[in-house]
């Protein structure tokens, strides 16, 4: 039976969890404190996912940049699509937060929302 | 000269936060001085995710989370100056402010609270030698380039020192395309926060090299390049273990330390442990009405925390103009001040009535000795009688401590045994302190916090 070490990211308590596998199946979990750690870790082991989070620019504001992330977590490998996809992207002012700054980021069915107001 | 009852000193999470509770603690005379162009501190330009799990049950970002705070402040109408820079507060608690709007201008506080933060550590404080290059960067610096005016400050980089906000610049230099190549640490731990090697190293494959240290800078004009080496047990570096690195920047990420001139140019006591002021139970310095939280008071790992930190600022300093208008006769009638209180009072009250030989015989401060292990603890005295009925007490501790237990000691009466797998200084912990328990040992002289084996 393999064993996974992982550090739960989920919260910055960063709890140890192990993972039990037998081949590709959990067998079990444990080390969490909550049970965002149970979902964090089930996920690591199969399809690990991150939210993502950026700038773009904005003009017309008060500020030359606004803060975006990914509304939810995306998976690992399309991290570096995502922030490529950013490239370039500008908005105008006014924009408001959870305002939708890219829908379906890199084809992952997740819209990049504004995290701050301009 | 204006008057406020209450004036707070700085806009970022603690000030904020403070205001809020001040406020809905019944205090209506508030005002937040903030030198920057908008409410929110440092929280703006920390625009990763994973703020306000235990304040708002759900992960938001730096910008969104002051953003929730800063609405409250909005919406409870509370008075706040930008762009004003506070210059002196006198030990009477007259703020001297300026900005370009006002110029120069004094205001007399009932009650003034600290929440100024702090700021980086910087190469001077290093003694790195060499030249004095551009590309030398502080982490937080970086942050600001790259998240607010949207410069990147480099594209090969090299870090030195594994606090949190250098783990996060390791990514998001990454992410905006730079080559970030080593991050060292000179302790043989991590100063950040575990997940952060976990999603900004390990997750793009940047080494952490731990009793490690830039010994040489090179380049004139421009960072070229820069040499690291391993040390040994007392920080020294090893010969023959250099490594040199092409670099064209260097982001030091070494520590923080509150911002704390203002307090003690108004002599206020401050710990050397913490840098930050020394304060009792109630967050309140050496002077009466003075309270401080946040980053100036000590320096956080979680905006969380600060938030919880600040409320209780907030409420002790709405509390210590409230009884200070009753003693000069100026306050309300008292059904009206009852109201004002609210649940708060009433307990208090109730148990002032039942236990008062109680209280009068534990109504003094006796002082919390952080020792074995504990570097310091916040707030480091406590008067039984004032506190409130849960007290949080918040420490460091020097060093990693595995399967160890941290221990509150009474006196000689061990209250509390409680078994930590691991410990490290990165991380900040806390014990809870009953009001009630407290009270039972009326002829208390000294609480005890430390690190036990077993």
């Amino acid at each position: 039976m393999g064993k996974r070490e992982l550090i739960c990211i989920g919260c910055p308590m960063g709890c140890p969890v192990t993972v039990e596998m037998k081949g590709d199946e959990i067998v079990s979990v444990s080390g969490n404190t909550c049970p965002r750690g149970d979902t964090y870790a089930r996920k690591e082991v199969t399809n690990p996912t991150r939210i993502v989070t950026s700038t773009v620019k904005v003009e017309g504001g008060f500020v030359e940049m606004i803060s975006v992330k990914t509304k939810e977590d995306i998976p690992k490998d399309k991290i570096f699509d995502c922030v490529r996809a950013l490239k370039g992207v500008t908005v105008k002012a006014p924009v408001h937060i959870g305002d939708v700054i890219l829908a379906n980021v890199a084809g992952t069915g997740v819209d990049v929302v504004a995290t701050r107001n301009a | 000269m204006k008057t406020y009852d209450i004036v707070i000193i700085g806009g970022g999470p603690a000030g904020l936060s403070a205001a809020v509770s001040a406020k809905k603690s019944g205090t209506d005379s508030i005002l937040i001085l903030e030198r920057d162009k908008e409410l929110g501190g440092i929280l703006n330009q920390c625009i990763h995710n994973g703020f306000g799990l235990h304040t708002f049950k759900e992960e938001l970002t730096g910008p969104e989370y002051a953003g929730r705070f800063i609405e409250q402040v909005k919406e409870l109408q509370i008075e706040y100056k930008l762009h004003t820079m506070v210059m002196d507060i006198s030990s009477d608690k007259v703020v001297t402010a300026m900005n370009s709007t006002d110029g120069l201008f004094e205001i007399r506080a009932g009650a003034v609270i600290l929440a100024m933060g702090c700021r980086e550590r910087s190469r001077g404080a290093l003694n790195i030698p060499g030249y004095r290059p551009a590309g030398i960067f502080s982490a937080g610096t970086a942050q600001r380039l790259v998240n607010m005016e949207g410069y990147l400050p480099g594209r090969k980089v090299v870090i030195l020192g594994s606090g949190d906000i250098g783990l996060i610049m390791a990514r998001r230099m990454t992410l905006e395309g730079a080559q970030v190549q080593v991050v060292a640490e000179l302790m043989p731990y991590s100063g950040g926060l575990k997940r952060n090697i976990v999603q900004c190293l390990d997750d793009y494959g940047i080494p952490l090299k731990l009793s490690h240290t830039v010994v040489e800078i090179r380049g004139k004009e421009r960072v070229e390049g820069i040499t690291l080496a391993q040390v040994d047990e007392k920080g020294r570096p090893i010969a023959g273990t250099e490594e040199e690195y092409e670099c064209d920047t260097l982001l030091l990420s070494v520590g923080l330390i509150p911002e704390n001139e203002l307090s003690s140019g108004m002599g206020v006591e401050l710990s050397r442990v913490t840098s930050g002021p020394v304060v009792n139970e109630g967050l309140e310095t050496n002077i009466e009405g003075v309270f401080a939280c946040g980053n100036v008071l000590h320096v956080h790992d979680l905006v969380d925390f600060v938030s919880e930190e600040a409320a209780a600022a907030g409420r002790n300093a709405a509390r210590y103009v409230q009884e200070a208008g009753r003693r000069k006769g100026e306050g309300p009638d008292a059904a009206a001040e009852r109201a004002h209180y609210g649940a708060q009072a009433d307990r208090r009250n109730s148990v002032e009535q039942g236990e008062n030989d109680l209280c009068k015989a534990a109504g003094r401060t006796v002082e919390i000795r952080a020792v074995d292990g504990v570097r310091y603890t916040v707030p480091s005295r406590i008067n039984a009688e004032r506190m409130e009925d849960i007290q949080t007490v918040r420490f460091r501790v020097g060093g990693v401590y595995k399967n160890c237990f941290v221990s509150v000691y009474l006196d000689e009466v061990r209250i509390l045994h409680r078994k930590r797998p691991v410990m490290a200084p990165g991380e900040m912990e806390e014990v809870k302190l009953k009001r009630e328990e407290l009270l039972r040992h009326p002829d208390l002289k000294a609480i005890t916090v430390k690190v036990e084996e077993v």
